[in-house]
């Protein structure tokens, strides 16, 4: 039964990527930017998560809430310091200062602590669990569990409250959102603090699962994430989530086949595939362009 | 008239910058550590025009430029180290095989827009990169030892070129076109102009001469890795041309001097000079998102400033 055991490290790899893309396709939505610096604040999150637990040995869940609330705070900053004056800017302007908030946080990180990697502790329990034959550690199954109920939440959040009904509205139409009384700047930030608070988590997530966490991690995360982002339908919240299953149990097959130097490879491929094919993606809806 | 008048007065411009570095190199004013720095100027004046012709020009978002360099660099070193070709050989055919591959790129994403072309130009890049890293015949992740054969007058050369071929391409029917693209692109369109084909070709001229970059980068380095053609080596090119102005050739030939000789006295601190950039290009990008020259070319400064003389 190997085969559902890649599926079940594929699904794990994949919850990852959905948490991370979550938080692109959110902004995007409601921004029209990709926010290049997303894939930091996922690393951030993972070194919050790390000093939570070993400087003040907190427990796993404790850990993961406070990496997520200061990850919503910096996700926030970044938003009314750098975003905010470029709503009306082109396209290019700003794209190139997500991507320079994006080093920005890798270098600073780097000159305060160094580039040296950081071995993640031990904070989840580790015992084998026999499913129909494949050997599936508790701790996937923990982080699994965690990310569905992280999903919910959101979903909840977007479909059931009142913040996320503006946030709804905003991206719908964000003019149209202002006339009808709603404060836009809030509600921008909101979802700022809402997908970062998601990266935050997934980085905790990706810690404790992988083991091993450094300054750069967030690069190619973030952009697997991104590439899951456009998979499902930028914009779309549950195409992200499509998204990321699907990346993560593609990138975990083609290592299984034997071809893991080429696993990025194959993410780029896909991402190029689905740019030419079917630019909206899964669920994505096509938008003519108006003149 | 006027204009091959500028043109032959530009190319003595040039040669006299070369006749004096000359020879300040080879009366040994100038040390071996100058003139490295003089050559990693001239070739990322290089990348810096060729991406411009992409970006400034025809105003299509490509964060991908290394990748094409890449190919440039691995093709001459091939040449040169396993098939014993002449330097000289080994830059043609990197400009040539860069141009094939920035055609291939090029058809496909180019039908994109803003950001979906921008990060599709990234997977491009990165999928180049992660073939070199995989090839064996070229080293993989160890890289390639490759002999030092660039000198000053390599370098020089080839930037005169890059800058001749692309500030005459610019002021041709067919830079015309481009310009139209960026301004409107639907608008360029719909008076009758192949948007396809000249967005294809302005990305293919890109895409030659920073393969002819990268070749001029294998032979000074000694040693070419993957792992020095990723996503910072397109983000520092990107930031030349964003510092110097989006369209602005002088612009972006001066940030690309500008920051390399910074970059260059600041190479023990590595990340300081990342902070740097990303800091210069997030408050350029707040407070002068055109860049510092805007579309303005260098001559066009003087011009404001002696209005009504014979200039015209």
């Amino acid at each position: 039964m190997d085969w559902l055991q890649q599926l079940i490290n594929g699904i794990s790899l994949g919850s990852i990527y959905a948490l991370i893309a979550l938080g692109y396709t959110m902004v995007y939505g409601i921004i029209k930017l990709i926010n290049f610096a997303h894939g930091d604040v996922f690393m951030l999150g993972a070194f919050i998560g790390f000093f939570a637990i070993t400087r003040w040995e907190m427990g796993f869940i404790p850990a993961l809430i406070i990496a997520m609330v200061v990850c919503s705070i910096i996700g926030m900053i970044i938003e009314r310091v750098a975003y905010k004056r470029l709503r009306n800017a082109t396209r290019i302007a700003a794209l190139t200062t997500a991507i320079g908030v994006s080093f920005l946080i890798e270098y600073t990180m780097i000159f305060f602590r160094g580039a040296t990697p950081e071995a993640y502790p031990q904070v989840l329990p580790q015992t084998n669990i026999n499913i129909l034959g494949a050997n599936i550690n508790s701790q996937t199954i923990f982080i699994l569990v965690v990310t569905i109920i992280l999903m919910i939440l959101l979903q909840f959040i977007v479909h059931k409250t009142k913040i996320g009904k503006a946030m709804r509205a905003v991206s719908h139409d964000a003019d149209a959102a202002r006339l009808m009384g709603i404060n836009v700047d809030n509600t921008i930030s909101a979802t700022f603090a809402i997908g970062s608070a998601l990266a935050g988590a997934a980085g905790v997530i990706f810690g404790s699962y992988y083991t091993r966490i450094d300054p750069l991690m967030g690069v190619l995360p973030g952009l697997k994430a991104f590439i899951a982002a456009v998979l499902g339908g930028i914009g779309s919240i549950p195409g992200a989530m499509v998204g990321g299953f699907i990346l993560g149990i593609i990138e975990t097959v083609v290592s299984a086949v034997g071809y893991s130097l080429w696993r990025d490879a194959a993410a780029f491929i896909i991402l190029i595939l689905i740019l030419i094919l079917r630019p909206a993606g899964i669920f994505g809806k096509n938008i003519r362009e108006k003149v | 008239m006027k204009k091959s008048k500028a043109f032959w007065g530009y190319l003595a411009f040039a040669l006299v910058i070369y006749a004096v570095v000359q020879g300040m190199l080879a009366s040994g004013m100038l040390d071996l550590y100058y003139q490295n720095m003089l050559i990693t100027i001239c070739i990322n004046v290089m990348l810096a025009v060729s991406l411009h012709i992409v970006i400034g020009v025809t105003g299509q978002f490509s964060i991908g430029h290394a990748g094409f360099m890449a190919v440039g660099a691995y093709i001459s070193a091939i040449c040169t180290m396993k098939l014993g070709l002449p330097f000289i050989v080994g830059i043609i055919l990197a400009g040539i095989v860069a141009a094939v591959a920035g055609l291939l790129v090029g058809v496909p994403s180019l039908r994109l827009k803003g950001d979906y072309l921008a990060i599709a130009t990234l997977g491009f890049a990165e999928i180049i990169r992660i073939v070199f890293l995989n090839v064996d015949y070229v080293g993989g992740a160890a890289g390639m030892v490759v002999n030092h054969a660039t000198t000053w007058t390599y370098a020089f050369v080839g930037v005169v070129i890059t800058i001749m071929v692309i500030s005459n391409f610019t002021n041709s029917r067919h830079g015309r076109g481009c310009l139209a693209i960026r301004e409107d692109e639907i608008a360029a369109d719909a008076m009758g102009i192949n948007t396809t084909y000249y967005k294809v070709v302005a990305f293919v001229i890109g895409s030659l001469f920073a393969g002819v970059a990268g070749a001029l980068y294998a032979h000074n380095f000694y040693i070419i890795q993957p792992t020095a053609f990723n996503f910072l080596k397109s983000f520092e090119i990107l930031i030349y041309i964003v510092l110097g102005g989006l369209g602005s050739l002088s612009g972006s030939v001066m940030a690309a001097i500008f920051l390399t000789a910074i970059s260059q006295y600041l190479q023990a601190f590595p990340e300081t000079r990342m902070i740097i950039y990303s800091v210069v290009l997030i408050i350029v990008m707040l407070y002068r998102p055109t860049g510092l020259m805007g579309t303005k070319e260098l001559k066009d400064l003087f011009k404001v400033k002696n209005r009504g003389g014979s200039e015209a």
